[in-house]
Order: C-alpha cells, then structure tokens, then sequence
C-alpha cells in the first residue's frame, strides 16, 4: 500500500500513457470512421487527464470542453453527413461486450478521478507554484492563465481570434450548396 | 514527482502514430483525425515544458494550438462535406483533378 501512494502519479501517468497511445493506434487502425473517432475521443480523455498531472486544470478542462464536446461532436455529424458506402455499422451495444464496455467505463472514470485528485493534492511544488501565481501571489490556475493572456499575450490572443473567425468564414463558404467546385466538363453552378 | 521525459517520450509517440495515419490512410476523415492526434502530442510536450521551466507561456501557446486545431477541423470538414458533395466519397485518391 505504501508503493501504491508514494508512487501514484507514475502509477496513473503511465496507465493513462498506455490508454493514450492505444486510442491513438485505434484511429490510425479502425476501419469504420466512428470507431476510429471512439478511439480519437478516448485519447483526448487521456490527454486531459495528463494536462491535470502537469497542473494545468483550465487547459484540461478547455480540452474535454472543445475536443471532446465540440470538434468530437463535429467529426460524427460529418461522418453521418457523408452516408460513406463502405462504412458497415455494427450493434456493438446489443452484442456481449456491453458490460465489458461499462467496466471499462468505470475504471477509465476513477483513473481521471484519481488524477484530478493527485493533481489538487501536489501543489506546492516549484513547477505547480508557477502555474497557479499571479504576479507572485498564489491564485488558481484559471486565474493565472486568464492573467497572463489579457496581458502580455494580448495581441497574438486578438490575432487568433480573427484566424478563428477567418476559419468560420471559409467553412461557411465550402459548405454551401451552390459553391461546390465544378467537376471536369461542368459548370460552377451560380 | 515524475520528470519531464516521459512526457515527451510520449509525445513523440503519439505524433508519431498521428503522421503514420497521416500518410498510410486514405479516408480523408481518419486523415483529420490523425491530424488531431498530432495537434494534441504537440499540447502535451508544450504543457510539459510549461510546468518543467516554471512558465505559464506555454499553456498559453496550447490555448492557441486548441484554437488552430478548431479552425483546422472546421475548414477540414467542410472540405469533406464539399468533396461529398461532388464525387460522394470521401477516399483522397479519387479527389484527382489536380493531376496532369
């Protein structure tokens, strides 16, 4: 037992290592897209998990929030979009690996459980005093990032948004009906 | 307290792993997918970094890398529903029009 906690970070980073590094050969191997976007919303799980190991909470959550909520959700509305002819849809949660499923779920949710505890836990170290101080004094990560870009990265954050906003602009314009390119031998329809 | 190395041992691997989809798969979707693998090995080591020197830019830096990425799968998959749209596939090969 005292293994077990002095050495419960290497514990739960190379665990979540290995989960990491299975999702991503997941999504370079799965055939089926949405298998392979399962496997891509695991790694990022994982991924967020890590980022708390290194103390940096607010990222972890930007993370499960914007990956995992909103590209992930994007990703499977193309994919259903798209009606991919090869693409053979299996009952996976009628079939016998349900319950493995669930346990799989259970113990994926103590080892994030276990993370975010050992990173609360471990402040006070050189590393994690930086991550949480504001001009010196000790605040909470949010604070400390929230800081640190509205002021001394101020401008690259503004120049980012207009990309974000140049990017919106651009899927806006591919994905409207009468701006699809023309193919050999026809028109752009106007 | 483990170091910093692991982390970017595994970062490479996972990059890795992101470029070899990137070049051996040929559904466009997946493609985008292994983009992301490789956006996010480039998080971890700028948030292992951050934390091993002590400075909080490199989370900053992962911040912007997110918002990249964001705007590389929105872009990404417009192109795909565009590509659907005009040859109902989604495999790059038959996206050949640039070919001589």
């Amino acid at each position: 037992m005292d293994f077990l906690v002095t050495n419960a970070e290497a514990i739960v980073f190379y665990t979540v290592a290995v989960l990491t590094v299975a999702g991503g050969i997941g999504v370079i191997s799965f055939k089926n897209p949405v298998h392979s976007a399962l496997a891509l919303l695991e790694t990022f799980v994982m991924v967020a998990v890590l980022f708390i190991l290194r103390h940096a909470e607010f990222l972890a959550a930007v993370q499960v929030l914007v990956y995992a909520g909103g590209i992930m959700v994007l990703y499977l509305f193309v994919i259903m979009l798209a009606r991919v002819k090869d693409v053979t849809m299996e009952r996976v949660f009628l079939s016998g690996i349900a319950p493995l499923a669930i346990l799989g779920g259970v113990l994926l949710g103590s080892l994030v459980a276990i993370g975010i505890l050992l990173g609360t836990m471990a402040t006070g170290a050189g590393g994690a005093a930086a991550m949480q101080a504001v001009e010196g004094v000790q605040r909470g990560n949010t604070e400390a990032v929230g800081w640190i870009l509205y002021t001394k990265y101020l401008i690259p954050f503004e120049v980012v948004s207009v990309v974000l906003l140049v990017a919106m602009i651009g899927a806006i314009v591919f994905g409207r009906r009468d701006a699809v390119l023309a193919g050999p031998g026809e028109e752009v329809q106007s | 307290m483990i170091s910093a190395e692991p982390y970017v041992t595994l970062s490479l691997i996972l990059f890795c792993l992101g470029l070899i989809g990137l070049m051996v798969r040929r559904n466009f979707i997946t493609v985008l997918m292994s983009l992301e693998l490789m956006f996010n090995a480039v998080n971890i080591n700028l948030i292992a970094f951050s934390f091993r020197l002590g400075d909080l830019a490199g989370q900053v830096l992962a911040i912007f890398v997110i918002t990249v990425a964001a705007a590389e799968a929105a872009i990404g998959l417009g192109l795909i529903i565009a590509l659907v749209r005009l040859k109902d596939t989604v495999t790059l090969d038959e996206a050949d029009e640039m070919r001589g």
